[in-house]
């Protein structure tokens, strides 16, 4: 075959001795051929920068966003949540610090997770799940997948976080909440804990995002924006191993800002101690400002659970629980105030001019109205009884005449006032009303007349009404604050609000304090409450869960739905400074709430005299200068 | 002799493309490799250039008549190295494609053997007397190309077979085929294509999926191709900049000294940059296509037009997979791509054309 092209092939390089025959001939049969290959070529070219064209030009913010994504690494800078302190400045709610471990997602391999989830004791699934949750979120946002962790896990993460092994861990240094021990105004506070993804399709939680701490409860959610400040963040510049190149962005994180409570921790402790192992509410108020000294509520919950994530089992055993401890009854409760109402029904009485100061009803321990016999609490009788010997003996027969007299519309009037029915308005959420009936309230929900029968079981605690220990604190604050209604409030200078002025004569309070008085100090049902030095003014209530008739039908049932006690009480008697009102579920009688008050109340005027003995001392000490001892 | 072959009658514009192709590759290695391990591999790249630039020199002395007279020589010499690629060569990730040199070189048979299928097609085509091929001829002439195709696709090097096709299929196009024949074969291909599907290796399908839906894997083989995309949409209409291309500078885009030179390029000289260059290579083309048209014989020509052929079909594997409009194959990028036998294979092909120009004043 080789020889055919070469007549010499001894010289190859030779094109003259080529046979012209066999290689020389004509190309030009091809050119059509090869015009046809150029059209291919451009066609190629276009092709091809068409496809350039489509990513570079009318593509390109999307993948450079894509590509920033890739470079670019945020790590957030937690802020630190505003701390919460008593009245006195003593930190009530504080921060540890802890280290929280991220993932990232955006080279995460799946085979990874379960040796991740075992290096630090995680739920495997539980993690998936968790990954799962947020796989809307940018995945350049790394996402916290275990809080608090334990010396060891920090190693686990310190020492596999590196490119090879699990480069998606990240440690990250945050400030925990701390809430304090034995469940200490554990109502108040609230607790924090993450956004769920049903608050984030909430209007009011737009400004969240998924993996945010926020408040749940109490203060915390009350004061959220204030408490919670504004992550920082730091923005990395990494390659495709996941190593940090260069930092092009810091923000540091802006800290919430501390808030101080109206409460009064000493106080507080002391309305813990004494309500402590029973069922219900403690709230002190100050009458002149409306400002809460002290709120208890029992049973209670540990918020240091919430703090992060809460474990289910916790979650469980609280959510299970019948006694419902997560239930801030201060505010949460409706219930029938019993007896503690009568100051209130006795002075719309005088107002309207039903009764004064002389009026008096014959007690025998029942009286029939309206074709019902209706018992007083004493069934022997209280005999011919004033405002005075009714209110401090609690006799039901007066003030059943009282009320019937008086017709429900004006005592509701008074009642509304005094803020009843109503959400008292303390910085607190989920407040519950409590219900203050009316004829009009009747026809509104129930669809019925009002009848005057219904009025006598109202006239003492009982029937339609409902209130919540603080309704009631911020009731009897407002008559010995000489029927002025402050707005009860938790943090100290809020917005201030006008308080409700009634009106009302203060001869008319006068003599409604002076049978309150008499509860305490005369002989009354409140005797228990008194205080050597201080004049206390106090109202027992005992209010029935369900008809006399029904508990005797069940024995059981009888054992279950005791009375509730209730107590109320306010002091000094002149320029009043505390009220205090006390639910003791179960307590059977109003007396057994009322060592309770009296507790707090010493706590109070301790206190006072203690400081108000001190300071002189202090101010003068230093100087000794005789001009200051006057 | 020497008389028409002076420095003069050199394609100078051909060179000259060439070398402004290959010197803005070579850039472009240079600012990839910055902080990397491959930060050296730039100067590399000048010497294949160098060493290509001497071989260019020396295909181009030797006429080209010579040359198609050791057709069967040069293809004996290929088959018998692939052989020993096959039996002794170096084994790099699953593949034996090279043949390891003193001096710590790798050598690539299946890169040279372009040349040679050159040649051969061209003697080949150049013998037949017919306006159009007989199918005995057709089929001799495919046995003589399939052998090596598939020898290195056996390897498994499948890119690289490829580009035996587009130098066969060119010379079958010149040569002349009667119509019944070009419905056989595109009926047989409709065929058999998809039937080949069986025969791929399991990650050859994978990547024809993955190119089909980069998003079915986006870690493992559609990472490269998304990465890709990123990079050159990144890019926008200006570019980067000199190793500012963050995809390329952070090691996101996959081997962006060889098979993705061309996004990095990209990123980092935007759409401007990109037309520029695929404007030289088109100028390159046609400048061979030119040297094809002036040839002296058919001989000339079919070397000028095979060798046109598998360049551009080398650009659009190529930068067609770069840019998400071919499935990823290992085909470099002619000129820019830093390799040695693929550089060295390119310069030799620019030589065999240079050589068909020093002689098209014959007679």
């Amino acid at each position: 075959m080789a020889t055919r092209i070469h007549d010499n092939p001894n010289d190859p390089l030779n094109p003259d001795k080529l046979d012209p025959s066999i290689l020389h001939d004509d190309t030009n049969y091809a050119s059509s051929k090869i015009a046809f290959f150029q059209y291919i070529s451009v066609a190629v070219f276009l092709f091809l920068i068409a496809g350039f064209w489509k990513l570079q030009v009318q593509n390109n913010e999307l993948y450079s966003e894509a590509a920033d994504r890739n470079r670019i690494k945020a790590t957030p800078i937690l802020a630190a949540r505003g701390k919460i302190l008593d009245r006195e400045g003593r930190t009530v709610v504080d921060n540890h610090s802890s280290f929280s471990v991220y993932l990232s997602r955006e080279n995460l391999k799946d085979d990874h997770l379960p040796a991740i989830a075992a290096g630090l004791n995680l739920d495997l699934e539980e993690l998936k799940g968790r990954l799962h949750r947020f796989r809307l979120r940018p995945k350049y946002q790394a996402i916290v997948i275990k809080e608090e962790l334990t010396p060891a896990e920090i190693s686990f993460v310190e020492s596999h976080h590196d490119p090879d092994t699990f480069p998606e861990l990240e440690l990250v240094h945050v400030q925990h909440r701390l809430y304090p021990r034995d469940n200490l105004l554990a109502h108040v506070i609230g607790y924090v804990g993450e956004v769920t993804e049903a608050e984030l399709d909430l209007a009011d939680f737009a400004k969240y995002n998924q993996g945010d701490v926020i408040g749940k409860a109490g203060i915390e959610r009350q004061y959220n924006e204030t408490l919670m400040g504004v992550d920082g963040q730091r923005q990395v510049v990494v390659d495709n191993k996941g190593n940090e190149r260069e930092v092009i962005g810091y923000k540091e994180a802006e800290p919430g800002r501390s808030m101080q409570l109206t409460i009064d921790l000493d106080l507080q402790i002391v309305a813990e101690l004494a309500l402590e192992g029973r069922r219900g509410s403690v709230v002190a108020m100050d009458t002149r400002t409306g400002e809460v000294l002290a709120m208890v509520s029992r049973p209670a919950f540990d918020p240091n659970k919430f703090a992060g994530r809460i474990r289910q089992k916790d979650w469980d055993e609280i959510m299970n629980n019948i006694e419902k401890p997560m239930l801030n009854r201060a505010i949460q409760s409706n219930l029938a105030p019993g007896s503690t109402f009568k100051p209130l029904v006795a002075l719309a009485a005088l107002e309207n001019g039903i009764i004064d100061e002389k009026t008096t009803f014959t007690c025998n321990g029942g009286m029939n109205f309206y074709g019902h016999y209706h018992h007083c609490h004493n069934k022997r009788g209280h005999g011919t009884v004033n405002l005075h010997q009714a209110l401090a003996q609690s006799c039901d027969v007066f003030f059943y005449n009282v009320g019937s007299r008086l017709g429900i519309d004006k005592l509701a009037a008074l009642g509304e006032i005094a803020g009843l029915g109503k959400e008292s308005g303390i910085d607190l959420p989920f407040e519950y009303r409590g219900v203050l009936p009316s004829s009009k309230w009747k026809a509104r929900t129930l669809r019925q007349q009002w009848f005057p029968g219904d009025t006598i079981s109202v006239a003492i605690g009982q029937g339609y009404l409902t209130i919540t220990p603080l309704q009631l604190a911020v009731m009897a604050g407002g008559i010995a604050a000489g029927g002025v209604w402050q707005r009860p409030h938790l943090v100290k200078d809020p917005a201030r609000i006008e308080p409700r002025k009634s009106g009302v004569s203060m001869e008319s309070i006068n003599q409604v304090i002076y049978g309150m008085y008499g509860v305490v100090n005369q002989g009354g049902t409140g005797g228990v409450a008194r205080l050597p030095g201080v004049e206390v003014c106090g109202k027992t209530g005992t209010a029935q869960l369900a008809s006399n008739e029904l508990l005797k039908s069940s024995s059981r049932l009888a054992a279950e739905l005791k009375d509730n006690a209730w107590f109320v009480a306010f002091a000094p008697r002149v320029n009043p400074e505390i009220v205090v009102s006390v639910l003791y579920e179960g307590g059977g009688h109003g007396d057994q709430a009322a060592p309770i008050a009296r507790d707090v109340m010493k706590a109070y005027f301790d206190k006072k005299n203690r400081n108000v003995n001190r300071l002189p001392t202090l101010a003068l000490a230093p100087h000794g200068a005789k001009g200051f001892a006057n | 002799m020497a008389s028409y072959r002076s420095i003069k009658d050199l394609d100078w514009g051909l060179l000259l493309i060439a070398l402004l192709i290959a010197a803005i590759g070579i850039l472009q290695i240079f600012s990839a490799g910055q902080g990397t391990k491959w930060k050296d591999l730039w100067w590399k790249q000048i010497i294949f250039v160098c060493v290509g630039l001497v071989l260019m020199w020396i295909i181009s002395s030797v006429d080209y008549h010579t040359l198609l007279g050791q057709v069967p020589i040069l293809y004996g010499a290929t088959i018998f190295l692939l052989i020993v690629t096959a039996l002794f060569g170096v084994k790099i990730f699953e593949s034996r494609r090279w043949i390891s040199l003193p001096g710590g070189f790798l050598f690539q048979i299946s890169e040279f053997a372009k040349l040679v299928m050159v040649l051969l097609v061209a003697r080949f085509l150049t013998e037949l007397r017919t306006e159009s091929m007989h199918w005995k001829d057709l089929a001799k002439l495919c046995a003589l190309v399939g052998v090596p195709m598939l020898m290195v696709m056996k390897q498994p090097d499948l890119g690289t077979s490829m580009t035996y096709l587009p130098i066969l299929a060119m010379g079958v196009f010149l040569a002349g085929l009667r119509w019944q024949y070009t419905v056989l074969i595109a009926a047989m291909a409709i065929v058999l294509i998809p039937s080949s599907w069986f025969l791929l290796k399991d990650y050859q399908k994978s990547r024809i999926q993955t190119f089909l839906d980069p998003s079915r894997d986006p870690k493992g083989d559609g990472y490269q191709v998304i990465q890709s995309k990123i990079a050159i949409g990144n890019g926008g209409m200006w570019g980067k900049g000199v190793t500012h291309g963050t995809q390329t500078r952070y090691q996101f885009l996959p081997v962006p000294h060889t098979d993705f030179v061309f996004a990095a390029f990209a990123e980092e000289h935007g759409f401007v940059g990109v037309v520029f260059v695929l404007g030289l290579y088109f100028l390159l083309f046609m400048q061979i296509v030119q040297n094809a048209q002036t040839a002296p014989d058919r001989g000339g020509m079919y070397i000028c037009m095979c060798i046109c052929a598998t360049l551009l079909f080398h650009l659009l594997v190529n930068v067609g997979m770069v840019v998400g409009r071919m499935p990823v194959t290992g085909i470099p990028l002619p000129l820019m791509s830093n390799g040695g036998s693929g550089m060295l294979s390119v310069f030799m092909m620019l030589g065999l054309v240079n050589n068909v120009r020093l002689r098209r004043f014959v007679n």
